[in-house]
């Protein structure tokens, strides 16, 4: 008898879709969005003393909860180290995976995964002492550089030293905290993590800020995004258009604080994104103002990177790359109508 | 204590010319290092959480204010803050039936009573759900309690597998002693971290879609499996340390196996393990911290989930690490005490029979 139920339980197994499900209804069900997050990296995401989670990442959660549950505060936060993030999504932990998590080919077709949208472009640097006299990565031959386990950092790493013909030596740390400690004592003759990482690292845990620089290259493109499970399409173009209506709100000048006065605005372009004249939400499975909610609850995409990452929060980081297409970046959402 | 005398010191650090350099060198060691180390912990320190007095210090001085700012992150994780008196009053409550049998002071069928309440109580206060109490997912203990319960649960579960795993492996069927030493090998023969892994991720994706179990639960049954898999390897070197002769002599006086190893061989065989599984119990409480790997956020856990993302504090870790390693040396100090009580509680007993 144990046998055949075992048998059986095998047969199913294999039968079932893997983790095919309607996300957005079990999200409604538990009235909770279920949102896995980095274990803390500064300005994307990370806890307060109290345990209220704030940043970049933190904020696409609310923005996604707000237009699906009309409340950005219902969400759970699953805090996920870079080994375990995947698993947690395709496990059903998670409903979307919002910790700046690289999309790439591999991630993309092979983990039963779906990138959705690029909220941030980055790219990976180096940080050197300046006694060194390095100007450029290429003349760190031979160095030992300090990096970080588990992302494709240190796949980068290897890449592009390999394709310059320069031999390096890596040096691997599971942490954080440990893998600065030990490059600021000298362990290593270079730093590297996403740039984005880099200034803050250089300003706020240097013994001395001015003893070492960011060097100007940039090895690799890291196009940062929300991520769900493949196999629910609906949910997919959900988190998709959520993020394309917050970069689409600052391209018209849709903020938090003017949403509802834009409402009665007569562009129809704003009166399609925010549900006043027709209702786009529908198409999507979800009510008239969701995008308005997500923008009432987080503010455009400008506001949330200045918020979070840019001039009005710690880390300073200027626009780049991640300013609207039509102001110098490559920031573009495709048009919601 | 001892009169500080000539006689005193003479005999105790200057006896001879090695002991004396030795004394002298350790002295100039501690005179060296110690100015410095109570400057940094306590005279340049910081103890108030304000971020900008200890980025002045710059690190001259200890940042203790971290401690003073993170201190419930650090202490119960990501338990909800407004019911963060919950996984507090869990904890003391569990501490207080650990202290209550550490120290004997209960009689044993009391002490019985204090855990049957003890463990129930802690779980209803933390998981909530009943009595008014707001239901808290078990994804979202974290810090002390749950290092706490981890290593509790794992030893309490631990110790009765490891003794039926022990008498298993001295068994006379062939299947049964094959079977523990299977178990014995395998888990033996594997890291922790890759019992927590396999029981954390291997496993619900084996099972069938739409049951799961509790994350705790299957990392609370790894770790009572790899427990239990090295306590079973020290009773079993108590029961073979046990002389035949004893079995003898309990044949002798018309005792049946079971009885004899109750009566005669156990209590002897346990006696004598004492200090090694006590051994075993230190490194359990510690490896909890190795859940971390696996999203729970225990006392390491819930240090880095405080400080790695915020700006003003994440500078401090040494002073965090410092904050929780005083929390395990006072843990592991308490067992080692407890430890030396059993043992002269039971030469005691072997005193007079």
């Amino acid at each position: 008898m144990k046998t055949i139920q075992l048998v059986a339980l095998l047969f199913l197994l294999h039968l079932a879709p893997a983790h095919a499900g309607k996300t957005l209804d079990q999200v409604r069900q538990r009235a909770q969005l279920a949102c896995g997050v980095s274990t803390g990296v500064i300005g994307f995401s990370s806890a307060d003393s109290q345990g209220r989670w704030n940043g970049f990442d933190v904020d696409l959660c609310r923005a996604i909860a707000a237009a699906v549950l009309n409340d950005a505060t219902k969400v759970k936060y699953v805090p996920l180290n870079a080994q375990q993030r995947f698993t947690a999504l395709q496990s059903g932990e998670v409903d979307l995976l919002s910790r700046n998590t690289t999309w790439t080919l591999t991630r993309d077709a092979s983990l039963g995964l779906h990138f959705t949208a690029v909220t941030y472009y980055d790219g990976q640097g180096f940080l050197v002492p300046k006694r060194l006299k390095i100007t450029s990565a290429k003349q760190l031959k031979n160095a030992e550089i300090c990096v970080q386990s588990g992302t494709t950092t240190e796949k980068n790493l290897g890449d592009w030293f390999k394709a310059q013909g320069i031999k390096i030596k890596p040096v691997v740390f599971e942490k954080f905290e440990a893998s600065i400690k030990a490059f600021f004592s000298g362990r290593c003759q270079a730093y590297t993590t996403d740039a984005s990482a880099l200034a803050f690292i250089r300003s706020k845990e240097a013994p001395k800020p001015d003893d070492y620089v960011v060097l100007p290259d940039l090895i690799s493109k890291e196009p940062l995004g929300p991520v769900v499970r493949r196999g629910d399409d609906e949910w997919f173009a959900i988190v998709k258009w959520v993020v394309f209506a917050l970069i689409e709100a600052e391209e018209y000048g849709i903020t938090q604080a003017n949403v509802e006065q834009m409402k009665a605005n007569t562009d129809p372009a704003i009166q399609r994104l925010l549900g006043s004249a027709e209702d786009s939400g529908k198409l999507l499975g979800l009510e008239r103002d969701w995008a308005a909610r997500a923008i009432k609850a987080v503010g455009n995409y400008g506001e949330m990177f200045q918020r979070n990452v840019g001039s009005a929060s710690p880390l300073k980081l200027p626009r780049g790359l991640n300013a609207l297409w039509s102001k110098g970046g490559i920031m573009y959402a495709p048009p919601v109508r | 204590m001892k009169p500080f005398t000539r006689d005193w010191l003479r005999r105790n650090l200057f006896s001879d010319a090695f002991s004396s350099v030795t004394t002298l060198a350790l002295l100039a060691a501690a005179l060296w290092w110690l100015p410095g180390l109570i400057d940094w912990l306590l005279l340049q320190a910081v103890f108030r959480p304000d971020a900008a007095a200890c980025e002045a210090a710059n690190h001259a001085g200890a940042c203790w204010g971290v401690v003073a700012e993170k201190y419930r992150v650090i202490l119960f994780g990501r338990y909800p803050y407004e019911e963060q008196w919950r996984p507090l009053l869990a904890t003391v409550l569990l501490l207080l039936a650990i202290l209550a049998g550490g120290m004997r002071l209960l009689p044993r069928n009391a002490l019985l009573a204090a855990w049957a309440l003890a463990l129930p109580g802690f779980l209803l206060l933390m998981g909530g759900g009943g009595f008014g109490l707001s239901p808290v997912g078990s994804d979202l203990w974290g810090g002390l309690p749950l290092t706490l319960l981890l290593a509790t649960l794992g030893m309490l579960l631990a110790l009765p597998l490891a003794l039926l795993v022990a008498l298993g492996r001295q068994s006379s069927l062939p299947l049964l002693r094959g079977l523990c030493t299977l178990y014995v090998e395998l888990v033996r023969g594997v890291p922790l971290i890759s019992v927590l892994f396999l029981a954390s991720f291997l496993f619900p994706i084996i099972l069938p879609q739409g049951t799961s179990i509790d994350v705790l639960l299957r990392v609370q049954g790894g770790i009572v499996l790899f427990a239990a898999a090295y306590l079973s390897e020290t009773i079993r070197g108590g029961l073979q340390g046990v002389p035949a002769g004893q079995r003898d002599a309990a044949a002798a006086l018309g005792l049946g196996r079971w009885q004899a190893m109750r009566w005669i061989i156990l209590p002897q065989a346990l006696r004598a393990v004492v200090p090694s599984m006590m051994n075993s119990a230190v490194s359990i409480f510690k490896d909890t911290s190795l859940v971390t790997v696996v999203s729970m956020y225990e006392l390491t856990g819930a240090l880095s989930l405080a400080l790695a993302g915020d700006a003003e504090w994440r500078s401090y870790h040494l002073e965090g690490y410092l904050f929780i390693g005083l929390t395990y040396w006072i843990g592991c100090y308490a067992m080692s005490r407890f430890s030396r009580g059993l043992e002269q509680a039971a030469s005691m007993s072997r005193a007079m029979p």
